[in-house]
């Protein structure tokens, strides 16, 4: 063993605090606890079982769909789901569902990751193409609207994707690698934006349930650290954009008190929101009955004018449209940036017209890449 | 003294795509041993070919990057002072992106 033992006999002093029997080789971030790399791979399992468990995410017979990137959160997510779905008898049938942007290059090393999980998880993969979902690629897209624009679409299109998948599926719900730094994160930018609605539906641990596909996020609880942890020893997952300020100063936070990840979830689970707000309601598009809590945008004679949300003339025919329509209708007519306007106040919902109809165009804000929607 | 010098998780895109590097670091002058905050000094300066703001911040490295030495979070062995001996491995990882 070319001196590995030896190493790692005088690499630290501790011993595990679990098993008392192994050198420490982590430090829980959660509870400061210095253990082996075993009794840490059974703490992290038991701890997700728990969370599974406790909170009533499956019933014995469902199928679940498991949104799987390629990246570390989902490929972590995958392999335990499935581990414990055999240890504790779940019952359910879990498959992994990839989303195929179109982008030439982006997704072949993710996607090559996937297709290994679906051989060595012995699970079904299904790969759903933005082709086969909207008519367009996003090499398309991008060719129409140009580069500045398309983090609409990307947000807008990816969410629908995995839920439309679930759908095609036949899924009963849909799980996602979201973990508690990526919740922590939301709570947080939520709470800057002042956006009550989705600070209310972000520390959810299952979202959508008056909805065909419901989603859960079994890592709510689990640290990002510890999915890295956890992954280590086969660290081959493809690299993607480096995140935002809030997640430094989650990082950094994380470093001088670690329980502050939980902390900031928790607070945002504590927060009370006045009955008197008033939240976007769930509501079905009407032109391709997609069924979403998000807004919805009304459709005034084949026009878009007003974010959903309290909009309503009854003088006229409103009919209600999902984001993805209305940004597809814009493309398919040759008006690419219909209903995109990036706005600096969000609450606000301004107007401008486009060509020299009398079509007025709602703007809704556009975020980056889907990172806070949940 | 010989090392090897992981990057994961997207850092080795900061030093040519390199993931694996086996490396030979001599003590500092005057110095009996080596400590991993030598061992950053000269990572900064001999593998990292661009944006080393992504891998280090002051004289550490970034919060969101674990570090391994010996498979072994270096928090338990001291961060910064954790001395190295010949043949250690020591791995980088990068949480700071999508996963
Ligand atoms: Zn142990
Ligand atoms: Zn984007
Ligand atoms: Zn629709």
């Amino acid at each position: 063993m070319d001196g590995g033992e030896e190493r790692r006999k005088r690499a630290v002093g501790r011993l595990c605090s679990i098993c008392h029997e192994k050198k420490a080789a982590l430090k829980r971030p959660k509870t400061l606890d210095q253990i082996c790399r075993e009794c840490f791979y059974a703490v992290f399992e038991e701890e997700i079982h728990k969370v599974i468990v406790e909170n009533n995410l499956f019933k014995p017979g469902e199928r679940i769909a498991i949104g799987a990137s390629g990246g570390k959160d989902s490929t972590v997510l995958a392999y335990v789901l499935s581990k414990l779905n055999q240890e504790h008898n779940y019952g359910l049938d879990l498959f992994l569902l990839s989303v195929d942007e179109g982008i030439t290059g982006y997704r072949d090393d993710s996607l090559e990751t996937v297709k290994r999980n679906e051989i060595q998880y012995g699970l079904p993969l299904k790969i759903v193409s933005y082709k086969e979902l909207y008519g367009w690629t996003m090499d398309e897209i991008v060719k129409a609207i140009g580069l500045k624009n398309n983090c609409t679409f990307c947000g807008v299109f990816r969410r629908q994707a995995l839920d439309r998948g679930a759908a095609l599926l036949r899924t009963d719900k849909l799980v996602t690698g979201h973990n508690a730094d990526d919740i922590a994160e939301t709570v947080l930018l939520n709470i800057l934006r002042g956006d009550i609605a989705r600070l209310g539906r972000c520390t959810q641990i299952t979202t959508g349930e008056d909805g065909p596909i419901p989603r859960c996020k079994p890592f709510k609880y689990t640290y990002e650290k510890e999915i890295l942890d956890y992954f280590s020893t086969e660290c081959i997952y493809s690299p993607n954009a480096y995140r935002g300020f809030a997640r430094e100063f989650i990082k950094d936070l994380e470093q001088i008190r670690p329980r502050a990840i939980l902390d900031i979830i928790r607070s945002g689970e504590n927060f009370r929101i006045s009955s008197s707000t008033k939240m976007p309601e769930q509501g079905t598009c009407e032109r391709c009955g997609y069924i979403s809590s998000q807004k919805f945008l009304d459709v005034v004679n084949d026009k878009v004018v007003k974010v959903g949300k309290d909009f309503m003339n009854k003088s006229r025919a409103v009919i209600k449209w999902c984001k993805a329509c209305v940004l597809l209708d814009g493309l398919n007519r040759g008006l690419p940036k219909f209903g995109i306007r990036r706005t600096k106040d969000s609450q606000k919902v301004g107007e401008h017209r486009v060509s020299n109809s009398e079509t007025t165009v709602a703007n809704f804000e556009s975020k980056q890449c889907g990172n806070l929607d949940f | 003294m010989r090392l090897t010098v992981e990057f994961g998780g997207g850092l080795e895109l900061l030093c040519q795509s390199i993931k694996i590097h086996h490396v030979d670091v001599n003590h500092k002058a005057g110095e009996e041993k080596l400590i991993m905050k030598d061992l950053l000094c000269w990572i900064r300066s001999n593998l990292i070919k661009e944006r080393p703001e992504m891998f280090m911040k002051g004289d550490t490295v970034r919060p969101g990057v674990l570090v391994l030495v010996n498979d072994t979070d270096w928090e338990l062995s001291g961060q910064l002072d954790t001395t190295l001996e010949e043949n250690d491995v020591v791995v980088f990882i990068s949480t700071l992106h999508g996963g």
